[in-house]
């Protein structure tokens, strides 16, 4: 109880895996967030949006939202994409006509669901396709489950995306985030 | 069943892609970027004479308005323009209460409305008996939307849209016709080029 109490208390600077991703985003001046939400991501994208450093608003669709940050990044505005991994498998096609064909730095933060503790057995069917799509493509992807690598993990994956003009895809495990339970 | 014919929505001249498209061009005085969507779109902005701010898709159908926006975002002070199939905004409808929700005064919108999927033969789309889209985007909260009744009134609008305090959108009814040229298939060139277009590269 005491140990518990210490972590939430206002004095400690131990860091949460949302804090982590804000402060890179910031840090590498990445101002463009738009998202199809999830419930793992509810505190990061409440944050973003309490930050007037970002223009942050939710999409009908992800692949709306990779347009968008594509646009922007063309014409000088740094985005990031946040999604969950029933959102990243509708964007096969435009990952490949559009993203990766025409050289767009695309960050992309993806809660995994489907996987360790799943409830909902169409998750973690479409889990299982994640992987063998970035692979196919040959996409720069990485499976963040531990928070003492995160911020290597995501501060250097950011600045390789935009300094080699590739995707990157950071899959947020429940090893980092807790995932979401079955609750009810 | 219902037929494009007798679709009530479609009572506006029947325009052509290409004519329009030079004269959306020919009414540009200050680098203004434009976005063409996937296939016609793009191969008559190509024909209508490139321009470095132009961007042309070569896949992703349905993103001209997305991608548009994103350049409409990062550039407040640059007018963005996008030219969209009726096909390919079926894609992505959603991303019209997007825009309307942002609401970005320097976007204005463009549908080459001929109820076909041309490009793969001329198939019928699935709205095109029964739907109004110009109707959908005012639906989707874009308030400023309106068909061209003719070719003097696209120009008006186009106009109107330039100085305008939100975005527009602007329904054209047209021919079959396949598109005029044939953009060059090179994503990086046509990316590299845009990006010299916006500002944000050196030509090398």
């Amino acid at each position: 109880m005491a140990v518990a109490e210490e972590k939430t208390s206002p004095g400690t600077s131990e860091k949460t895996w949302h804090s982590i991703v804000l402060e890179a985003l910031k840090r590498n001046d990445i101002r463009l967030v738009p998202y199809v939400p999830d419930r793992v991501l509810t505190t990061l994208i409440k944050n973003v949006h309490a930050d007037p450093f970002f223009t942050t608003f939710p999409t009908a669709r992800e692949e709306e939202a990779v347009g968008i940050v594509s646009g922007a990044w063309m014409a000088g505005m740094r985005g990031a994409v946040l999604m969950q991994t029933s959102g990243f498998a509708t964007l096969a096609n435009i990952l490949a006509s559009l993203a990766i064909p025409y050289q767009i730095p695309l960050i992309m933060f993806v809660s995994e669901r489907g996987t360790l503790g799943e409830f909902n057995y169409g998750q973690s069917l479409v889990c299982r396709t994640m992987r063998p799509v970035l692979d196919s493509l040959a996409m720069e992807h990485h499976t963040c489950t531990r928070l003492d690598e995160f911020e290597f993990i995501v501060d250097r994956s950011i600045k390789q995306a935009l300094t080699t003009q590739a995707p990157v895809a950071l899959i947020l495990s429940p090893l980092l985030t807790g995932g979401k339970t079955f609750d009810k | 069943m219902n037929t494009a014919a007798n679709n009530p929505a479609r009572n506006t001249k029947i325009m052509n892609r290409f004519d329009v498209t030079s004269r959306l061009v020919a009414k540009l005085k200050h680098d203004e970027a434009v976005v063409g969507g996937i296939g016609n779109t793009n191969f008559d902005l190509w024909a209508a004479g490139h321009r470095p701010q132009n961007f042309y898709m070569l896949g992703s159908m349905g993103l001209a308005f997305p991608i548009a926006l994103g350049v409409a975002l990062a550039q407040p002070k640059r007018h963005v323009f996008a030219l969209e199939g009726d096909g390919s905004l079926l894609m992505q409808l959603g991303s019209l209460t997007t825009i309307a929700t942002l609401a970005p005064k320097n976007l204005t919108m463009i549908i080459m409305d001929n109820g076909v999927y041309q490009i793969t033969g001329a198939q019928p789309t699935p709205a095109a008996a029964v739907a109004d889209l110009v109707a959908i985007a005012v639906a989707s909260g874009l308030t400023n939307s309106a068909w061209a009744a003719d070719e003097e009134d696209f120009e008006r609008l186009i106009e109107q849209s330039m100085s305008s305090t939100g975005p527009t959108l602007i329904g054209i009814r047209i021919d079959d016709k396949p598109g005029t040229g044939t953009t060059r298939r090179d994503p990086v060139q046509i990316r590299e080029r845009f990006m010299h277009g916006m500002g944000v590269r050196e030509p090398l």
